[in-house]
């Protein structure tokens, strides 16, 4: 029970005010209460600041899951079955926020988006503006192939146009499906390599002073993840070829 | 405790059940019959009288036209969804349906919407459970399959409110299932739940971790078990009549609900034994017989039972994880118990299936389970806490008709996503929002939940309004729609059109119509009807009494009256309806003169000029007598 004593430490160090249960009166934690555990009405607060957490990408996994049951077996809209509606509300609100932000936290990815959502970089709006604009004007949407990847980009969708046209009539050129296997899976070890790099830009992250420091390591990231979203959806049109 | 028992249910396809937390352990409570498995079959009998389970089984062959049975094929769907089906089942659907209406199913010469319809089942669940506690029931938690979209789970709701239930939750039938095998076994690790009923299949993979049952992930089919081996093998005896007698019985009600009856007794047979006799009595007096072999019938039914290879695949991988990471493999659901299903299965997961619940009880056993956290726990579920999952992604329509998902599938719930919003021209006052649920690209290819219009936003330049919409999912896995203008910080009104299900007020006219089904619920309403008149007319009485005709009765009026008030008032307590009529008119023929009294005052204060409010007349026109007779136009 230590731990929970703690995030309720830590999301108070966070700037959080301390203000009173609205139960008990005693001080509480921001989400519930420390003395008398009833669920408390949701403040504003982003992902990390919900956990308690400052906003740094290095995380303990294994912690965040650890306090994320402890913090839902104190939220969770099932331990308000016979609560008035109010806490009913409350909880269902604070349980939303909880599975929100563990699920951002957990996933590399989603983490590093959502850090720099937070530093004003939005990187989905800006490809689903695209996404939009493309489909309605009918153009193909215009991508910024990642030079190195220039030239095998080139070849596999030409690969892949030859495969559609195959299936289309019918045909199986077992030689360019194991062609296309081979080069999905080195873009797998690409994605690969890119989140043991994305790893590596967290250090300096976390590390970085305010300001130009950061900003540096911000653009290196917001590249890496463009770059490995196009690798994504290359092997997703792969995967719907093959599957197909 | 005692006064607020929570109930679990398994509103099923084919059986139906109702069990309860007792003391350590989830039992299941049995009807009358002395059976825990009452049958999803409905039935409106020459009298107008509904007729639910083992006891309407009979119909099905006697009166075809006035009986239904797996009605939750059809729950929260709209016509164009089961155009299959209705090739495959008996559904009598009303002779005026319209595209983009609820479901109407005939019954005789009624026809009911299949939540309705369901409503009949919970009712007799209902039922049950009073006659076994001989005290009210009010709430339950319901079971639903993992995979039924949010129309579904919403028809699923309003079928328990029309059933005089409270919803306290809706639980996902694997989950269920899952907990109550959690109960017994108690241990840590990743178990996945392969549940295929008599019409919906569903896989759950689960983390147990002390007390808490985390969904991974889900997938399945909510139009695939049982029944669909029913139709492979009544397909067959159908083709042979037609082969071998030169008869098509096709069309003909009664001989197709004997080959039903027929071919699920082989099927059950033919999972204990190699090879089974089908013997159908056909009408004429013929007779069609033939042997089946367990090989055969596995033959037949590979198809059916392969379609749920895939479903968990992707539950599979949507876990990040390979079979071999699996604990436990868990069988729910009554078609488990066919032996090729179990081989399917542990080639699948790569490991013997855990057989050691009785696969037709365990997701209601489940449910009571649920009911009992829900209701505050108790030893047994001290620790225990469900973390379910949507298993199907939330999305909007954006230019282009596109689907932009804003909720992924498998995310925990209640999950949440915001949105904003903005006008296209000038001074639009109006937004709308197309919500979608499913996995295709394209708007068109996924589920239409519902349409928001977002009204009354405050006349600005184009693009200058920026509206947050807030789309919550809630624990029961069902949609709720917020919206604010955030420049003027006001709420955004919102104006629902559900793509299938019932609105409010269609559910409250359900609730009132179904009591006329059932006799015993049909003197519950008249009791309730009779007791509202008599404090209607008691509060009318009261406000009299402050009136200045009161004071114009006689002494011997009032204490005339007083008696019967009070007599009244004491009848009221009893559940006589009878006499409570009669104290009601009673009351009525001594408060006359009172009645006419206020009138005249009435009159000439409206003469005077006051308004009828301030003459005092209490409920107005429309209240029953004393004060109804007078008629104010």
């Amino acid at each position: 029970m230590n731990e929970l004593a703690n995030i309720g430490v830590g999301i108070l160090a966070h700037g959080e005010s301390a203000s009173t249960c609205w139960s008990c009166g005693q001080m509480r934690a921001a989400h519930f209460c420390t003395s008398c555990g009833r669920v408390q009405p949701p403040a504003p607060a982003d992902h990390f600041a919900f956990f308690g957490l400052s906003r740094k990408l290095n995380m303990d996994v294994a912690r965040l899951e650890r306090d994320f049951y402890e913090l839902s077996r104190k939220l969770h809209p099932d331990l308000y079955g016979t609560a008035g509606s109010r806490e009913q509300e409350w909880s269902l609100e604070q349980t939303s926020k909880l599975n929100d932000a563990y699920r951002t936290l957990k996933d590399p990815i989603a983490r590093t988006r959502y850090l720099l959502h937070l530093e004003g970089v939005e990187l989905e709006e800006q490809s689903k503006t695209a996404t939009e604009k493309a489909r309605s004007t009918g153009e193909m949407k215009k991508q910024i192939v990642p030079p190195d990847l220039l030239e095998d980009v080139f070849e596999l969708n030409m690969q892949l146009e030859e495969l559609r046209a195959q299936k289309k009539m019918g045909e199986d050129d077992p030689a360019l499906m194991e062609e296309i296997g081979k080069q999905k899976l080195s873009l797998e070890g690409k994605q690969e390599t890119l989140l043991n790099e994305l790893r590596g830009y967290w250090n300096e992250w976390d590390a970085a002073a305010e300001g130009d420091e950061r900003n540096k390591v911000r653009d290196k990231m917001v590249d890496l993840l463009n770059r490995r979203n196009y690798i994504r959806n290359l092997v997703r049109d792969v995967n719907d070829v093959l599957e197909n | 405790m005692a006064t607020d028992r929570i109930v679990g249910i398994d509103l099923g396809t084919t059986n139906s059940l109702v069990a309860y937390m007792q003391g350590d352990n989830p039992v299941v409570i049995p009807g009358d019959d002395g059976l825990n498995l009452v049958p999803s079959v409905v039935v409106l009998d020459e009298h107008d009288q509904i007729i639910v389970g083992n006891s309407a089984r009979r119909y099905l062959i006697e009166t075809p036209e006035r009986s239904v049975y797996s009605i939750k094929r059809l729950m929260g769907r709209g016509l164009e969804d089961i155009q299959e089906e209705l090739k495959l089942f008996p559904f009598r659907l009303a002779d005026d349906l319209q595209s983009g209406e609820v479901l109407r199913i005939k019954l005789g010469e009624k026809t009911f919407t299949p939540p309705e319809i369901s409503a009949f089942i919970l009712r007799q669940l209902k039922r049950n459970a009073e006659r076994f506690f001989n005290a009210p029931v009010t709430k339950a938690v319901i079971t639903v399959p993992a995979y039924f979209n949010d129309a579904q789970r919403q028809a699923t709701k309003d079928a328990g409110r029309i059933a005089g239930l409270e919803v306290l939750r809706l639980v996902n039938e694997p989950t269920a299932a899952s907990l109550a095998y959690g109960l017994d076994k108690k241990q840590n690790g990743i178990v996945a739940v392969y549940d295929l009923g008599g019409g919906t299949f569903d896989v759950s993979i689960l983390k147990l971790h002390d007390g808490i049952f985390e969904v991974i992930s889900t997938n399945g089919d909510t139009h695939l078990g049982g029944d669909d081996i029913d139709n492979v093998l009544i397909h067959i005896a159908l083709d042979d009549i037609r082969g071998d007698m030169g008869t098509d019985v096709s069309r003909n009600g009664e001989a197709v609900a004997r080959i039903r009856k027929a071919v699920i007794e082989t099927k059950i047979a033919l999972s204990s034994q190699v090879t089974a006799h089908l013997d159908v009595e056909l009408p004429e007096g013929r007779r069609y017989q033939r042997e089946i072999t367990r090989a055969q019938f596995e033959h037949l039914i590979q198809p059916i039972i392969e379609r749920t290879v895939a479903p968990c695949k992707q539950a599979l991988k949507d876990a990040g994880l390979k079979p071999e990471q699996i604990d436990e493999v868990v069988l729910v659901g009554g078609s488990t118990r066919i032996p090729r299903v179990r081989v399917l299965v542990e080639e699948m997961f790569k490991r013997t299936p855990h057989t050691g619940l009785n696969p037709d009880e365990v997701v209601a056993l489940g449910a009571a389970v649920q009911a009992n956290i829900l209701a505050g726990g108790s030893e047994a579920t001290e620790n225990m806490l469900l973390l379910d999952v949507t298993p199907l992604s939330l999305g909007i329509e954006v230019a282009g008709g596109v689907t932009d998902k804003i909720i992924l599938r498998n995310s925990t719930i209640p999950a949440s996503a915001t949105q904003h919003y903005t006008t296209q021209i000038d001074g639009q006052a109006n937004v709308a929002i197309h919500v979608l649920q499913g996995e295709r690209e394209l708007a068109k290819d996924c589920r239409s939940l519902a349409r928001f219009d977002l009204k009354g936003i405050p006349p600005m330049t184009a693009g200058m309004p920026r509206i947050e919409v807030k789309f919550l999912i809630d624990a029961n896995g069902i949609l709720h729609v917020s919206a604010r203008e955030q420049r003027s910080g006001k709420e955004a009104e919102i104006e629902v059109q559900p793509s299938y299900g019932l609105t409010d007020e269609q559910v409250e006219g359900m609730i009132l119509d179904s009591f006329d089904y059932a006799e015993e619920d049909f003197r519950q309403r008249q009791l309730i009807e009779a007791r509202n008149e008599a404090t209607t007319i008691l509060a009318a009485l009261e406000k009299g009494k402050q009136s200045p005709a009161w004071g114009r009765l006689t002494s011997a009026e009032k204490k005339q009256i007083a008696k019967l008030e009070n007599s009244l008032v004491e009848v009221t307590r009893e559940d006589d309806y009878a006499a409570i009529r009669k104290g009601i008119d009673t009351l009525n023929q001594a408060t006359m003169r009172l009645a006419e009294l206020m009138m005249d005052g009435a009159v000439s204060a409206a003469l005077t000029g006051k308004t009828m409010d301030e003459a005092d007349l209490g409920e107005g026109p429309s209240a029953p007598h004393p004060v109804a007779k007078a008629e104010f136009k």
